[in-house]
């Protein structure tokens, strides 16, 4: 076993247990700090396939902004534990064989669909190839996402207003 | 050298585990945190991908995922504020007002 592969293992069992703790949890805190786990540990996987630019962005905009946003929210809603209803154990009996099925289908057919591919030439991507692409090439959709943060700016702003405000 | 095939069978893992959260979870927040799993999954596959085919545009779609997940968070987030403002709950099983 080479080392990128167990590197690979730990990262992906970091993930995969952030991800079923954020399910386990009752609290929506320790949900949130365990998806941060599952995100921390996709920056250490995109690392090592050389993708060191979304490495960067995944903490900086999904670890950093995006999950602050999140506890913010927490916080200022004083969020408490969830309650158990008569549906939620109705889920417990349908749900887990039924998610559990799923994912070993689809982890199956991914495996067997590209245990054959050809395994590509391992070349390092620059950052530079990826932004003069951004910049060429996806200008526009860049462009356009700007326009798009600018709306959900407004948005956020128009939607979370108090009413006697205005 | 990790096979690619691993990558993606992580992001099926990972996405599936997400749909799960997404129908268990009764928190409107934790259900949006599923949300940012399940895209978070995608990612993982485009990177994947991108790698594997030795494209770059798989990057360029993860960066534009990223910045409309962002976009999303923060009106979804409004919108659960203005939620629990109305209805003073965040279970989803209790924001039920059309059934009634």
């Amino acid at each position: 076993m080479t080392l990128q592969i167990a590197v690979f293992l730990i990262l992906a069992a970091m993930a995969v247990a952030g991800a079923v703790s954020l399910i386990l949890q009752r609290h929506p805190i320790h949900s949130a700090l365990s998806l941060i786990v599952v995100m921390v540990a996709l920056a250490g996987l995109y690392l090592l396939q050389g993708a060191e630019f979304i490495a960067a962005v995944q903490i900086i905009v999904y670890g950093g902004a995006i999950m602050v946003l999140f506890v913010f929210v927490i916080m200022l809603l004083n969020a408490g534990e969830e309650e158990r209803t008569n549906m939620s154990r109705m889920a417990r009996f349908v749900g887990v064989p039924l998610g559990v099925v799923f994912l070993l289908e689809a982890a199956y057919w991914i495996a067997r669909a590209t245990s054959r591919m050809a395994q590509a030439s391992p070349q390092a991507v620059s950052t530079r190839d990826l932004s003069t692409l951004l910049f060429r090439e996806y200008v526009f959709p860049f462009e356009l996402t700007s326009f798009l943060i600018l709306i959900a700016l407004l948005g956020a702003l128009v939607l979370a207003r108090r009413e006697d405000s205005d | 050298m990790v096979p690619t095939s691993y990558y993606l069978v992580l992001s099926a893992v990972l996405f599936g585990l997400g749909v799960v959260a997404f129908i268990f979870k009764r928190n409107i927040i934790t259900i949006f945190m599923s949300i940012e799993l399940m895209l978070n999954a995608v990612n993982l596959a485009f990177v994947a991908f991108s790698r594997a085919l030795g494209q770059l545009q798989g990057q360029v779609f993860v960066f534009f995922v990223i910045v409309v997940a962002a976009a999303e968070a923060a009106v979804g987030l409004a919108i659960i504020i203005v939620i629990a403002r109305n209805r003073g709950t965040l279970n989803v099983e209790r924001v039920d007002s059309l059934k009634h």
